[in-house]
């Protein structure tokens, strides 16, 4: 945990990929679950967020 | 091309082109190579995304282009996240997405792991087997719904041999509750084979000397499985599910052959509706929006896939 939290604060790729698949995941998640429509409302965002930070930490340093 | 060839069509340049062309970097000459391919991709591919991002801002419609066109903001993701038949399509097209991918790579799997098995009329087998993906999704979508016909179908048949109910007493196609299952079932009939042949791809470049070693070291078939055929064959399985998932969430023809959406919206799955919007009822501005929606979704799905799919071949 502490290693990811300090690949994050040292802006290295493998953690921030590791977040914005999650969130990816997340936003996927959220679209297709049959449980709370405000769910689905967020949706959108939260995988949009995560799509777009994948990109950008993707030219991050290994 | 022969050097008499290339010498001779040297010949025929005109001297000052040819004098331009020498005088030209290596750098200035890929990028004359390459630029058709840049442009024809800029012009086919991200210049439509780029319109339809700034369409899904706005509430044109094509069908009156002489209409204002009124930019309307975050107005149609508004509209389109907070609309429940929508949320009900996403279902449709997760539980259709889910249960195909599972199916299709488990039924693709092994039948590769069989057909893989030295046997007689291996080879026969194999066209059989790939036929179905052969066959246009139209002709798949009318043949199914032949199959499904309570009085005459086939399938309808077959379950009531196995199961003893009365064949005209369910409707695949009708039924609110089996029509989810029935579109599953045709897309597994025919699309089981293409996962079949990339997990066969699979299967085949795996070295016999792997499976010797394991024989030497008295490890039992279970184990050769678990440790050898699916570690190795992992990555065109991930292929397998990559290409399905990208392929099915986009599913169409089929669906609109067979169930055409209904009963009711139980299988209007996003594609389809998506479809109706721009198509039937005219919201350019509002089905650029719920495209962008499903553009974003795929993409973002498509990334962490391969991430994860370059990890799996490294090891």
């Amino acid at each position: 945990m502490t290693d990811f939290i300090n690949g994050l604060l040292g802006f290295r790729r493998g953690p921030w990929e590791m977040l914005a698949s999650i969130l990816i995941a997340l936003g996927v998640v959220m679209l297709m679950q049959p449980f709370v429509l405000w769910l689905y409302s967020y949706s959108f965002v939260v995988t949009l967020v995560g799509t777009v930070m994948f990109v950008i930490v993707s030219h991050f340093r290994e | 091309m022969t050097n008499h060839a290339i010498e001779s069509a040297a010949k025929q340049t005109p001297d000052g082109l040819a004098r331009r062309i020498r005088g030209l970097s290596d750098r200035a000459i890929a990028w004359i190579f390459v630029a058709p391919t840049i442009i024809l991709l800029l012009a086919v591919n991200i210049f439509p995304l780029i319109w339809t991002i700034r369409l899904s801002f706005t509430n044109f419609r094509v069908n009156r282009p002489n209409k204002d066109v009124e930019w309307v903001g975050l107005r149609n993701y508004e509209r389109i996240l907070s609309d429940s038949d929508i949320w009900n399509t996403m279902q449709a097209t997760a539980h259709f997405l889910i249960w195909t991918i599972v199916l299709q790579v488990l039924i693709g799997f092994t039948l590769a792991y069989l057909i893989n098995k030295k046997f007689k009329g291996n080879d026969l087998w194999t066209t059989i087997i790939v036929f179905p993906m052969m066959l246009s999704p139209a002709v798949v979508g009318n043949f199914w719904t032949f199959l499904y016909q309570p009085q005459i179908g086939l399938f309808n048949y077959a379950i009531a041999f196995f199961t003893g109910a009365d064949p005209a007493s369910f409707s695949m196609i009708g039924d609110v509750h089996l029509a989810p299952w029935a579109i599953v079932i045709a897309d597994t009939w025919m699309w089981t084979p293409f996962v079949m042949l990339i997990c066969l791809a699979g299967l085949r470049s795996i070295p016999d000397s792997i499976y010797e070693a394991a024989e030497c070291d008295r490890a039992s078939k279970w184990r050769q499985f678990w440790t050898i055929t699916i570690p190795m064959a992992l990555p065109f399985l991930m292929l397998a599910v990559l290409f399905r998932g990208i392929e099915n969430f986009k599913m169409f023809d089929l669906v609109v052959q067979l169930t055409g959406g209904g009963p009711g919206n139980t299988t209007t799955l996003t594609s389809i509706d998506l479809k109706r919007e721009a198509f039937e009822r005219w919201r350019t501005g509002y089905s650029s929006a719920y495209a962008v929606i499903l553009f974003v979704t795929v993409f973002g799905l498509a990334s962490i896939y391969v991430k994860a799919l370059n990890k799996v071949k490294e090891r």
